[in-house]
Formats: structure tokens, C-alpha cells, sequence
């Protein structure tokens, strides 16, 4: 039966243009994140290489800040978010025992507006008067001055938008629809069921940013005045919208991940995952909380003060339900027998790298303490820990963990743990001084700065070439282990336990064409 | 054999069903989200004006102001103050810069303004006023910011403002601070002035307004 | 009543926070590597540094414990140890204790928290007003009371921000004209802007206010000391958001008030200055220093610009051609499309004589020599 369809699908450029199927459709999605991440890579070089001593050397001051905006939207929505994607369309039909996902064309289309939005998206830097240049979160007045730049950048957003939603309907879809007989929603695996929590936040969360965007649109162009205090709006009024969208977007992030460290931590502590329940009910809590939060991001604007209590206070309250998390997957390890293999070190790391950038959010959370913060560097740091740590982090050990099953080889474990290594060091290196500098008093997105945070600033630019040079091997075992090696068992991993174990290894092209049964 | 293929093939096509069906809910739902960004801005603006937020000032008619108690047991201190928004060539100040009065006393003060161009220019004054939470007590019976005000080239005009603080004003607020920020309404004007954002959306290179310089 | 309660609440505990973080910060100030918050100046600045130390030691101390649990089992419970798996993997009891706990840990940072914020709202009873008004990429000060006014720009010379020229202490946090306030003294701010919204932060005294056009907002400080304190535009404001310092010089109030009268008596000299004839070499002297702290940033040093978005001046139809039309885009601004950005005006910003100074500087120098002198009369005449 699955040689039959084998032989029905179509070899070379075209198999890739009008795939349906999950796993190629999934490749492409990872595919294109790596190509978007060298780019937001690069220019984050361009940024640490330019700040790496004090004065103007490299790049004009408006280059700069078009380097951190594009930078920060190549990443989030070119990187991160598709990435994701793609390991929700490799794994969760294989997970769930669905032989697909549940709308397998609309998954194409999703995937094929991903590469003409990046392309807007890059082509914006080459247009008269440069690329948006007004940071990722497109504050007006600021993003009303620029020019045609802007505008491609505002499209290629929405394009990007639309490509997620599609993809959220079918993983919602896949998960509520298409699971095999007898596995009832709580015995889905964590991966699963983050992404389906993730997947209801983006269809929350992202129409409001295409609303956001869309009024920016008109406001430059055809006379509206949303934002525009002139005719009677309120640039603080893009900003809620913007952050109503833009806090979720964090969860939409990292909950994924936080999925991927529950199917990790159990396999190599060979322990089921602790508190199973409660991390469903803390990853639902942690979205819905999400929703009620943004404005934490807005302490300085000159909010009343009930506001800024009442977002201080939820804002606080999001670390209960992160605390949980954190706990049980410590109780998971916690009398395990654990082993230390390339996947296991990396969901550690998140978890470790994850807290650190939680625990610097609950300081931005104090009002107070945030108007010392706020825009400087201690934010940058905040941020990359939180999402380097856990979106990052995640998919490593995600790509470790399930790639002897989609190639069918296993990859080199000494080089997969100096890859872990290099990166920690590198992107500590990058980050952590950052801290001090943001508590020192560097604002962010400036292109020059006073002499006395030079040597922290130093520090940081080593380390990201030392992080982005690191990466270097990743690529090298991703591509060998593509090609050839040690052939994998069905299993891979001792403690593994789930559905996508029982299939070969590389699996068949349709997952399950019969469904499984679960216990 | 063929039985279960049979059984299959319906299952699956009840699973397709099923799919769209739910795709389509989930995309009706899409549409509900954007629309309720939309709905945010008038959301909130209605917030703002509940709860004075961003400080966006109320108004009322004389007959309202007529039927309400002054307050004499309490001062408050308004000040003025008043920006003319780059673009925007005028002289723009209040001529009184601070008064005392009892909540729910009607007062007037006058803002100057002086058209320094060589042209006739229309501007907006936008109010507003800090601490954001006495806004929804400040109201204004009359006020050059209802309309907009068109200049002739060089002319002066002195613009009442006549407003009430009504006693409602929590006990806690000592003083209040009106603000105009005046804006030119016209984006090519404004440009034309060295006005650099606000009023600057449709600027591209392409239309080429080399306008004689003011005086010219 | 609740209020009261939690306005009370820091007490000691904190002042031995706060006791940890100046040891942190104090010899970190001057050092190289600084570790923690500038020294505060006033209430609300300690105050934040006292609540800043507090959590930052929480979160450290739950950090430690929690991943010290974790790294112990690492270490302990590996299989190379030869470690049997148990097989638990629920516990109510605990579900709960992890809720609860932290969520008690949550509430006492959050009454302090309160506390302080409650004390950064409070402007009343102020002894002075100042008016903050951000602009694309400069601060300009009002004392409405005392009839002050005046632009304050980013004072470090282009040399030293294009590595043509050694770079001095308060690189990029130096400008020409400091904002002075009363030690002592309430000062409460009110805070617009212009053009874009900006940012109004010193960390020093603990305050940041975005500046937003359209919109005025407030805030207070106090500075207990005299100094000068440093702070910069944190919220990204375009092109120039990095230069565009603020620096406050708190002094005692007998010398704020010498100072108030200084401001004055210059404003009656600059007036008086667009009267008199000035020779041309004193135009040149004094445009070449307006020159570089108004125009430089974007036309350059040498007036070169930069290619497609800022005009050069050497040999420009503008600085070469007739003065009038000159003067006008000086005063007025100019769009001409040609360039990425355009001349914004600068009438509002330039006295009679700075700007018949930084004309003349423009006709004859920077490779220009057309021997034109603008005396500020000129300037004057095509104001209006």
C-alpha cells in the first residue's frame, strides 16, 4: 500500500512546488527557517560588529537601525515561527497516528507564501530612502515617516501572518480531527498539545496585528488618522493593539518548545513526564494570561495607575504557571536515569537558559524597576534568553532528537555536543554582559555609545561571531547525517515512547495510512 | 480486505468533512480577531473617555455647566502651554499661563497665535491634559480646538478657550496642565514648513514639490 | 488604608538591600565593568534600586535552589552511575505546594512595588514646572515660570563620533546647553514631543517618560545632591535616537536662581546680537561652532552629506546660489524629493544671528566661496 503511493509522487523541482505530504512540506518549512536564519544571522553580525567599540565605523546610523528592525522580523517571522511550523507538520501527524495532516492543500499554500513575503521583506532594504527603520514593533509617528521600504514590509507582514493562520487551522484541525481511535486529547503528547494551544493563540493573536498593520497602511496612505494624534488618534493606541498581539506572540514562540523539552526530558531520564495534567492546564493558563498582559510592555507611556497595577499584577502572576513547568520537568529527572545524549543537553539548556530570561522577565514586570529598564539593553538580554533559550535551544534538541528518524542515520554525537557546547558559551558570552549594560544605563537600538560600556559591548560582539561561527557545525552534521551514516533503530533512543517511534526509520510517506490503535 | 478499504475510503471522507467544516470555523474566527482589532480603536477611545486615559478632554454646553455647584472650599491650579508642531509656521502661546480656580467655576483664557507665513494655512489644535485622570472633569464649553482656524498670511488672532473643572475633581489633584499641540491639516503644506512626521504620509519621491520657499 | 499599609512595608529589610546594591554599584560607577544601576539621587531612584536589589536576590536564590535540585540529580541519578529509573509521575501535594508558594513569594515583591509606584505618581506639591519637548534629535526646555527657553543638542563634535578625533570622557552624553534644576526642590516635568515619540530618561534621578506628539504626560524628581547627571532618549526615535543626550545639572537654589538670571540676560544679548552689524570673520567663527552642533549631523563635517539622503552643501545651488532662497530654507525647511529626507525648519530653533552666522559659514567655507556675508537684519527680514 505505501509503495503504491510512493510511486504516485512526482520526483524533483515539481514534488517540492505542489507537495501535500507533511514530512516534505515540513523539510521545506525547515529548510527555508535555516536560509532566513543565516540572513537574520548576518545581520546581527552587521549590528555587534558595528558596536564593537565606540564612534561610527562600519554602517551610517539609518542602516543600523534598518539592520536591528529587519533583523528582529527575519527571526521572528521568517525563522522561529516556520521553523516550528515544520516540526508541527513533520511530527504531530506521526504523533497522533494520523496518516497526514487534515488539510494537506491548504498546507502547500501556506508553505509557498512563506518564500515571496521573505523576498518583500529583504527587498525593502534595497528600495529608495532603505528598509523600515523603526524597530520590529513599527511604533507610529516613526514608521509613518519612512518610505516605499516601509510598505513592502508592511505587506510581506501580512503575508507572513496569513502563511501561520493557515498553518494554525490545519494543526488545529490535524490534532482535534485526525488523532488515531483511543488516544483521547489527554493522553496526546506534550508536543501536541502545546501546539495546539500555540496554534489557537496565533489565530488570536495574529488577525489583531494584520488590524494593526492595516490601519498603519491607511493612515500612510489613504488619510485615516488611527494613530496620528493630528486627526484626532493616538500613536499609544497601536501600540496596545501592537502588544495585544505581540505579547502572545512570545507564548506562540516558546510553547512549542516548551513541548519539545516534554518529549525529550522523559525519554532520557527513561521516566514518564511529571505532572502530565498539570502541564496542560499551566501551558492553557500561560496562554490565557498571555492575553491580559501586554501593556507591561508599555509601563512608560504615561498609563494611569490602576493600569499600571493591573498589568504589573497579571504580568507577575504568568510566572506561576512557568514555575510549574520548570518544576515538573525537574521532578521528571528527578530519579530518572538519566543519560546526556546531543538532544537531552540541549532541552537542559533550554530549560536553563529559558529560566534565566524568565526570571529577568518577572523583574521587568515591577513598574517601578521597569522605568529603569525599559528600552535598554537589560530588554535585549531579557528577550534572547527567552527566546534563544527556549525557541532555539528547543529546536536543536528537537532536530537532534527526531532526525535519526527522519533520515534513517544517526548523526555524529561528539560533534553534536561540541555544537551544544560552542553555542552555550557563544550565546552567554553574547548576552549576559548585556545585562549589565542595560542596568549600567545603554539604551537599545543605538549605533554608537558612551565609552564606559565598551568592554561589556566587546564581549558581546566575540561572542556572537563566536555563536553564528558555531553554527557552522550544525549544518555540517545536519548534511551528513542527510547523505549517509549509522543506521537508526525505530526506536532511536531508549526511553523514547510514542507513536512516531513505532515507524521505521526513515518512515514511510504517509504516516499511518492504517491508524493505529491506542491504549 | 476490501472491506476495510471500503470502511477506510468513508472514514476518510467523513474526516474531510469534518476538516472543512472545522477550517472553516477556525477561519471565521480568524475574521472575528481581525475585526476586533479594529474594534480596539474605538474601544478605545470609548475607555479613554470613561476613564481619561490619554488625557483627550471632555466637552459640555453652558446650560450643564449653569446647573452645577461651585466648590468653593477648594483651589485648583490650570496651567496652559502650547507647542505649534513643526510644519505648522505659527506663533502659538496661551497669553495667561496659569490660573486659580473653585471646581465647577466657568473661566476663560486666550491663546495667541500668529501665522508667520506668507500664505493662508489651516491648522488643528489637539488638547490634552495631565494627569490623564482628570481629564474626564475637564470640560470645555468653547474652544478654538472645536474647528479648525485658517489663517491669512501674517494675521493674529487671540482664540478664547472657556472650560469648566467640575467638582467631581479628586480631592488629591492640586494641578492641572491643558496642552495644545497645532497641527497643519494639510500634508503638503506642512512639508513644505520643514514638518517631518505627522503630517507626512504620502511622501514619496516621485511628486516633486519644489514650492517656492515662504516669501518667495 | 491598604496603601498606607504597603507605604510602610519596605523597612529594614530593604535598607540592607539597598546597603548590598550601593557596595555593588558605588565602585562600579567609574569602573569599566559596571555591574548595577548608576548611584541614585534621589528618593524614588533609591527606591527603585532598593526594590531592583530585593527581587534580583529573590529570583537568585529560588534560581540557585531550583537548579541546584536539578544539577544534583543530573550528578546523581545517571544511569553511568548504574541509577534505576523510579516510576512516579504524579503528585498532587506538591502540584499544589509549587502553586502556592510562589504565588506568596509574587505578592510580597508586589507590595513594595506598589508602594514605590504610588510615590513616582505623585507630582504634587511641586516647586518648579519644567516643559520637556522631544524633537527629531534634540530636547528643548521650558520653564514656564521663569520665562527660560532653549534647545539643548548632543555637544560631543563630529570628529570624535567618525574615529577622526580622540574620544573624550562624556562621549555622547555631553550637550551644549544642560538643563539646571534646584537641589532640593520638587521639580515636577511635563513632557511632549514634536515629531516622533521619544523618551526622557536619567537614570540617576530614576525617571523615564515617553514623549509623545500630540499628548503631555508628567512626572517628578528630586535630586538630594548637587551633579550633573547624564541620560540619553530611550525610546527609538529615527536616524540620530543614539545623540541625543540629556544631561541635568542639579545645583543649590541660590545658584539656580543666578542661573535663571544668566539665561535671561542672554536671551537679551542674543535678541540684541540681530541688531548689530557683525564683521564677517565673527559670522564665521560663530557659524562654524553653530554649524557643527545644528547642521553637521546630517550635511557632515565637511558638508559632504551623504550621497541620496542628505544633500551635500559644498558647491550645493543652495549655499551657492541667492542668498535669499538660502536664508528661506534655513528658516523654512525644503522638500525637494530628490533626497531621502528633508530640510526641516529650523526658524523656531536658530536666533537672527546664529542662523546669519551659520549661512555665512556655509557660503564660505565647505569648499563654497561665494563671499557673501548674511548679516542677522537679512535674517530677520525674511522670517516672516
Amino acid at each position: 500500500m505505501s509503495a503504491d503511493h510512493h510511486a504516485e509522487h512526482p520526483t524533483g523541482i515539481s514534488r517540492w512546488l505542489f507537495t501535500t505530504n507533511h514530512k516534505d512540506i515540513g523539510t521545506l518549512y525547515l529548510v527555508f527557517s535555516f536560509i532566513m536564519a543565516i540572513v537574520g544571522g548576518v545581520m546581527s553580525l552587521v549590528i555587534r560588529s558595528e558596536l564593537w567599540q565606540p564612534g561610527l565605523q562600519l554602517v551610517e546610523p539609518n542602516f543600523f537601525n534598518q539592520m536591528t528592525t529587519v533583523h528582529a522580523l527575519v527571526m521572528i517571522f521568517g525563522f522561529a515561527m516556520p521553523a516550528f511550523v515544520g516540526l508541527a507538520n513533520w511530527m504531530i501527524p506521526m504523533m497522533i497516528g494520523a496518516p497526514d495532516m487534515a488539510l494537506p492543500r491548504m498546507n502547500n499554500w501556506s508553505f509557498w507564501i512563506l518564500p515571496f513575503a521573505a523576498t518583500l521583506l529583504i527587498l525593502s532594504l534595497f528600495m529608495p530612502g532603505g528598509g523600515p527603520a523603526g524597530g520590529w514593533t513599527i511604533y507610529p509617528p516613526l514608521s509613518v515617516q519612512g518610505g516605499i521600504g516601509v510598505d513592502f514590509t508592511l505587506l510581506a507582514i501580512h503575508m507572513l501572518g496569513i502563511s501561520s493562520i493557515l498553518g494554525s487551522i490545519n494543526i488545529i484541525a490535524t490534532v482535534l480531527n485526525m488523532r488515531a481511535p483511543g488516544m483521547t486529547l489527554m493522553k496526546m503528547p506534550m508536543f501536541a498539545w502545546t501546539w495546539l494551544i500555540t496554534a489557537f493563540l496565533l489565530i488570536a493573536a495574529m488577525p489583531v496585528l494584520a488590524g494593526a498593520v492595516t490601519m498603519l497602511i491607511t493612515d500612510r496612505h489613504f488619510g485615516t488618522h488611527f494613530f496620528d494624534a493630528a486627526g484626532g488618534g493616538d500613536p499609544v493606541l497601536f501600540q496596545h493593539v501592537f502588544w495585544f498581539f505581540g505579547h502572545p506572540e512570545v507564548y506562540i514562540l516558546v510553547l512549542p518548545a516548551f513541548g519539545v523539552f516534554s518529549q525529550i526530558i522523559p525519554t532520557f531520564s527513561r521516566k514518564p513526564l511529571f505532572g502530565y495534567a498539570s502541564m496542560v492546564y499551566a501551558t492553557a493558563s500561560i496562554a490565557f494570561l498571555s492575553f491580559i498582559v501586554w501593556a507591561h510592555h508599555m509601563y512608560t507611556v504615561g498609563m494611569p495607575m490602576a493600569g499600571e497595577l493591573f498589568f504589573m499584577y497579571s504580568t507577575m502572576l504568568i510566572a506561576v504557571p512557568t514555575g510549574v513547568k520548570i518544576f515538573n520537568w525537574v521532578s521528571t529527572m528527578w530519579r530518572g536515569s538519566m543519560t546526556f545524549e546531543t538532544p537531552m543537553l540541549w532541552a537542559l539548556g533550554g530549560v536553563f537558559t529559558f529560566a534565566v530570561g524568565g526570571f529577568s522577565g518577572l523583574m521587568l514586570a515591577i513598574t517601578p524597576a521597569d522605568f529603569q529598564y525599559q528600552d535598554t539593553y537589560f530588554v535585549v538580554a531579557h528577550f534572547h534568553y527567552v527566546i534563544f533559550g527556549a525557541t532555539i535551544y528547543g529546536l536543536f534538541a528537537a532536530i537532534y532528537y527526531w532526525l535519526p528518524k527522519w533520515t534513517g542515520h544517526l548523526y555524529n554525537e561528539t560533534l553534536g555536543k561540541w555544537h551544544f557546547w560552542l553555542t552555550t558559551i557563544g550565546f552567554n558570552l553574547t548576552f549576559f554582559p548585556q545585562h549589565f549594560l542595560g542596568l549600567a544605563g545603554m539604551p537599545r537600538r543605538i549605533p554608537d555609545y558612551a565609552l564606559q560600556f565598551t568592554e561589556f559591548n566587546r564581549w558581546s560582539t566575540i561572542g556572537a561571531f563566536f555563536t553564528i561561527i558555531s553554527q557552522l557545525i550544525f549544518f555540517y552534521i545536519a548534511i551528513r547525517a542527510m547523505k549517509g551514516g549509522a543506521k537508526a533503530t525505530d526506536q532511536v533512543w531508549e526511553g523514547a515512547d510514542g507513536l512516531e517511534w513505532t515507524l521505521s526509520s526513515p518512515p514511510p510517506y504517509h504516516s499511518f495510512a492504517v491508524a493505529p490503535k491506542v491504549k | 480486505m476490501a472491506d476495510a478499504m471500503h470502511d477506510g475510503k468513508r472514514q476518510q471522507d467523513v474526516r474531510t468533512a469534518a476538516n472543512r467544516r472545522l477550517a472553516l470555523k477556525l477561519a471565521a474566527v480568524t475574521l472575528a480577531m481581525f475585526g476586533f482589532g479594529y474594534a480596539l480603536s474605538p474601544m478605545y477611545d470609548a475607555m479613554c473617555k470613561a476613564l481619561g486615559i490619554n488625557g483627550k478632554t471632555g466637552r459640555t454646553d453652558a446650560q450643564t455647566v449653569a446647573a452645577q455647584p461651585v466648590d468653593v472650599t477648594r483651589t485648583v491650579t490650570v496651567e496652559f502651554t502650547g507647542l505649534a508642531i513643526s510644519g505648522l509656521p505659527w506663533e502659538f502661546k496661551p497669553l495667561v499661563k496659569k490660573l486659580e480656580l473653585h471646581p465647577g467655576e466657568t473661566r476663560e483664557v486666550k491663546y495667541l497665535v500668529r501665522n508667520l507665513a506668507k500664505e493662508e494655512i489651516t491648522g488643528q489644535a489637539i488638547p490634552s491634559v495631565t494627569p490623564g485622570e482628570t481629564a474626564p472633569h475637564f470640560k470645555k464649553i468653547e474652544c478654538f480646538c472645536f474647528t479648525r482656524q485658517t489663517l491669512k498670511p501674517g494675521e493674529t488672532r487671540e482664540m478664547p478657550v472657556r472650560f469648566v473643572v467640575d467638582a467631581g475633581l479628586d480631592k488629591g489633584v492640586q494641578t492641572i496642565t491643558l496642552s495644545y499641540s497645532f497641527f497643519n491639516i494639510d500634508k503638503l503644506s506642512a512639508q513644505k514648513y520643514g514638518g517631518t512626521s505627522l503630517a507626512q504620509a504620502g511622501e514619496h519621491a516621485d511628486h516633486d514639490h519644489v514650492h517656492p520657499a515662504p516669501g518667495g | 488604608m491598604f496603601i498606607k499599609l504597603i507605604r510602610r512595608f519596605p523597612g529594614i529589610v530593604s535598607r540592607l538591600i539597598l546597603g548590598l546594591g550601593l557596595w555593588l554599584s558605588a565602585p562600579a560607577v567609574f569602573a569599566d565593568y559596571a555591574l548595577n544601576f548608576q548611584k541614585p539621587v534621589t528618593p524614588v531612584a533609591h527606591r527603585i534600586l532598593e526594590l531592583h536589589n530585593m527581587i534580583l536576590l529573590i529570583c537568585v536564590i529560588i534560581f540557585v535552589l531550583v537548579f541546584g535540585v536539578m544539577f544534583y540529580s543530573i550528578f546523581a541519578h545517571r544511569k553511568s552511575r548504574g541509577y534505576k529509573p523510579a516510576k512516579f509521575h504524579d503528585n498532587a501535594t506538591l502540584e499544589v505546594v509549587w502553586t502556592v508558594i510562589p504565588f506568596l513569594i509574587l505578592v510580597s515583591m508586589a507590595i513594595p512595588s506598589t508602594a514605590t509606584l504610588l510615590e513616582m505618581d505623585d507630582t504634587s506639591k511641586s516647586d518648579l514646572t519644567i516643559k520637556i519637548t522631544g524633537y527629531q534629535w534634540k530636547w528643548k526646555y521650558d520653564y514656564p515660570d521663569q520665562d527660560v527657553s532653549f534647545f539643548s543638542t548632543l555637544a560631543t563634535p563630529r570628529d570624535q563620533i567618525e574615529n577622526k578625533a580622540a574620544k573624550e570622557q562624556h562621549y555622547l552624553l555631553e550637550v551644549d546647553n544642560p538643563i539646571v534644576i534646584p537641589v532640593g526642590k520638587k521639580v515636577r516635568f511635563l513632557v511632549t514631543a514634536n515629531d516622533v515619540i521619544h523618551s526622557w530618561w536619567v537614570p540617576q534621578l530614576g525617571v523615564k517618560k515617553d514623549a509623545i506628539p500630540g499628548f503631555i504626560n508628567e512626572f517628578w524628581t528630586r535630586a538630594d545632591e548637587a551633579g550633573t547627571f547624564r541620560g540619553q532618549c530611550a525610546e527609538l526615535c529615527g536616524k540620530d535616537h543614539g545623540f541625543m543626550p540629556i544631561v541635568v545639572n542639579a545645583v543649590n537654589p541660590e545658584d539656580f536662581t543666578k542661573w535663571v538670571a544668566m539665561q535671561k540676560d542672554k536671551a537679551a544679548a542674543e535678541s540684541a546680537s540681530g541688531a548689530k552689524t557683525w564683521s564677517k570673520d565673527e559670522l564665521l567663527e560663530k557659524g562654524k561652532k553653530a554649524y557643527a552642533g545644528t547642521c553637521a549631523a546630517c550635511h557632515g563635517v565637511e558638508g559632504k552629506g551623504i550621497p541620496g539622503v542628505f544633500p551635500a552643501l559644498d558647491g550645493s545651488q543652495i549655499a551657492t546660489g541667492p542668498v535669499d532662497e538660502h536664508i528661506k530654507t534655513v528658516l523654512h525647511g525644503r522638500a525637494t524629493g530628490k533626497f531621502g529626507a528633508q530640510m526641516p525648519a529650523f526658524a523656531a530653533q536658530l536666533s537672527d544671528a546664529d542662523a546669519a552666522a551659520i549661512i555665512t559659514f556655509e557660503r564660505n567655507a565647505l569648499g563654497n566661496k561665494t563671499g557673501d556675508v548674511v548679516q542677522p537684519s537679512q535674517v530677520k527680514s525674511l522670517r516672516k
